[in-house]
């Protein structure tokens, strides 16, 4: 469950993390996407892209394993994420740290019970080291000072920077962001990927996120996917920057070359 | 995955060099943390040295229990301008991490403390005065909009009336039933065992009648619709609050107070009449039924005494009651559900309290209704 810098390990970092086969998410009768077909290297920052209402959030949900897809697979390090045991499954999502678009700090504690819940309730760390480690994961993300405010006090930066220091808390091997921009000023979406990329080489951790924040996209991206919500599939597979380039898809030469 | 071997350290002093060699795992979940003792021991082991390098070699596997611990040392050491901390020696990831944490110069400020008791109950009366002056601006502001709603000149929707008129009606019925039904019957049971110990059992009619008509049919529902409705109003408003809904209306103009109260406490004061009728009904068939099984009374013998004991002043006292605790209980909550702050808590909390007052005003305001009408002698 924890991200381990191992140094003799090597190059082995570069294995694949998380794959889809064939998978298919709808609600009910209304179908979001079908048949994604992708997989995820170690270490990489892997963008999930896409126009407003494509499913991008709706694929995030199935793989962090709160929505259980129509059809196909999800394997997190070949393990089956959907045909594991709920119990099993817990145990694999312990692995991920989440951001939700809006922070989902919990309202009635501070930042720091906040951070320091996902150790407090899953570990047997005691208290002056989880003391140590939230202090740690709050001045990552520049809230040191923050440490005794409630939520309902924080600025929508800084909420989406305490939710992140939460999703750290266990040193996730998957980081999921959910829009880790959206709602944020060109300055503080810029220190934001900083972060990302500072803690992904930190850490050593894999990181998906979803986002149609182009800056972002191209600046820390290195690998992804593009869902268009018309062919309810995937349109184009590669670095946000190389599909600039390289594709000949129009939905994705308008998305990634809108000039505003 | 493999056993993990605990975290050690060693400080070597080579002149003026200090080279602090790190060995084994360290994992904070796995093979524990070293805290604040280690690094002031380091620190006193340096002594005198001007430099302090890493010797990581012989490190394992590390996460966020070695960041923390060097970052410390490096809080520690950054005070002191006769001692410099070589992070170059470091893995390159773990500099990057120590890095961005001691980017982070802000210190977490001290919690509020406590107030004293003196403090506390200032501000507790000052809360409660600005409660009263909240109540009365919202019961100000719906008798203000009595004439204008007649006129149809209301800030409100009249879909939105007939949906919260269906809720705290319609919807409302059955746990009434249940509630006044039983109330009749436990009147008449704890009646039949009394009075006929005089052969009185006829009397038992007026027992239920009265008590029913005069007392128990209001209380009991106003009571149902304090915790039924009054909650579901303050928790509706309060999330509206944490929404932003209600500044939404605001800015638009709108008042909240005319948008979202007047009509629940015009629902609410419509519904509860008729859900006082029907529990009037419901208490005395509840009687009737006891006192058939208990006494072998017929039923038209316990009616033809029930009209006889029930004057018709006791049905418009319990008629009017029922109107002024509608009034209350929907304006008490509304209020509750303005006043909530944003979070989680607070929503649970505006909910709770608009219970509480509502079961708590309702007892209080037929206290009033007893004296008045005793001095009235009616």
């Amino acid at each position: 469950m924890l991200s381990v810098y191992d140094p003799r390990v090597g190059p082995a970092a570069a294995a694949e993390i998380l794959r889809c086969e064939g998978l298919t998410l709808s609600f009910g009768p209304r179908l979001v996407q079908s048949d994604l077909n992708f997989s995820v290297r170690r270490g990489s920052i892997f963008a999930v892209m896409g126009g407003s209402g494509c499913g991008k959030s709706t694929v995030l949900r199935a793989l962090i394993g709160l929505l259980r897809p129509t059809k196909g697979a999800i394997f997190i390090q070949n393990e089956n994420l959907w045909g594991a045991t709920a119990a099993r499954r817990n145990q694999i999502s312990q692995k991920f740290g989440v951001l939700f678009q809006g922070g989902a700090l919990w309202s009635s504690m501070t930042v720091a019970e906040n951070v320091a819940l996902p150790l407090l309730m899953l570990t047997h760390i005691d208290q002056a080291a989880i003391t140590q480690l939230v202090r740690l994961k709050l001045a990552l993300v520049g809230l040191a000072a923050a440490e005794d405010t409630f939520p309902s006090a924080l600025s929508g930066g800084m909420r989406k920077r305490a939710g992140l220091a939460r999703a750290l808390a266990l040193d996730p091997e998957i980081l999921f962001f959910d829009e880790p921009s959206a709602g944020l000023d060109p300055i503080s979406s810029q220190r934001l990927d900083e972060l990302i990329l500072g803690l992904r080489d930190g850490f050593g951790a894999t990181v998906i996120l979803v986002s149609h924040e182009l800056s972002s996209l191209y600046a820390i991206c290195d690998d992804g996917i593009f869902l268009d919500a018309n062919e309810k599939t995937a349109i184009g597979r590669g670095a946000p920057r190389d599909l600039r380039e390289n594709s000949a898809h129009p939905t994705i030469q308008s998305f990634m070359r809108r000039t505003s | 995955m493999s056993i993990s071997i605990p975290p050690t350290w060693k400080v070597d002093r080579r002149g003026n060099v200090a080279v602090l060699a790190l060995t084994g795992d360290w994992l904070a979940a796995k093979s524990g943390m070293l805290g604040v003792a280690e690094t002031d021991q380091i620190i006193g082991q340096i002594g005198s040295c001007t430099s302090l390098q890493f010797d990581t070699a012989l490190l394992a596997r590390w996460d966020s229990a070695l960041v923390a611990f060097v970052w410390r040392l490096h809080d520690i050491t950054g005070g002191r301008t006769n001692l410099s901390l070589d992070l170059s020696s470091l893995p390159e990831p773990l500099r990057r991490l120590v890095c961005l944490a001691a980017a982070d110069k802000g210190t977490p400020g001290k919690p509020p403390r406590a107030p004293g008791l003196l403090k506390f109950a200032h501000a507790y009366a000052l809360g409660c005065c600005a409660g009263l002056v909240a109540s009365a601006d919202l019961l100000g502001t719906f008798a203000l909009s009595i004439v204008p709603a007649l006129r149809g000149r209301l800030q409100a929707r009249t879909t939105d009336l007939t949906a919260l008129m269906q809720e705290c009606g319609s919807q409302a019925l059955g746990i009434i039933t249940v509630v006044n039904g039983l109330v009749g019957a436990i009147l008449a049971f704890v009646g039949a065992v009394q009075l006929q110990r005089f052969g009185a059992g006829i009397y038992v009619a007026d027992l239920v009648g009265v008590a029913t008509v005069r007392e128990m049919a209001p209380i009991m529902t106003a009571i149902v619709m304090a915790g039924r409705t009054g909650g579901a109003y303050a928790a509706e408003i309060a999330t509206m609050e944490g929404n932003e809904e209600i500044d939404a209306l605001r800015i638009l103009g709108v008042s909240p107070q005319q948008y979202l109260v007047v009509p629940r406490v015009a629902a609410l004061m419509a519904m509860m009449p008729i859900a006082y009728f029907y529990a009037n009904l419901v208490g005395v068939l509840g009687g009737l039924l006891v006192s058939g099984a208990v006494l072998d009374l017929t039923p038209t013998l316990f009616l033809g005494q029930l009209r006889q004991a029930v004057p018709p002043a006791d049905f418009y006292i319990g008629l009017s009651k029922s109107i002024v605790f509608g009034a209350f209980i929907a304006i008490a909550s509304c209020r509750r559900g303005l006043g909530a702050g944003r979070s989680a808590a607070d929503v649970g909390r505006a909910a709770t309290d608009a219970v509480v007052t509502g079961i708590i005003g309702v007892i209080a305001l037929d206290a009033v209704f007893a004296a008045c009408t005793n001095a009235l002698g009616i």
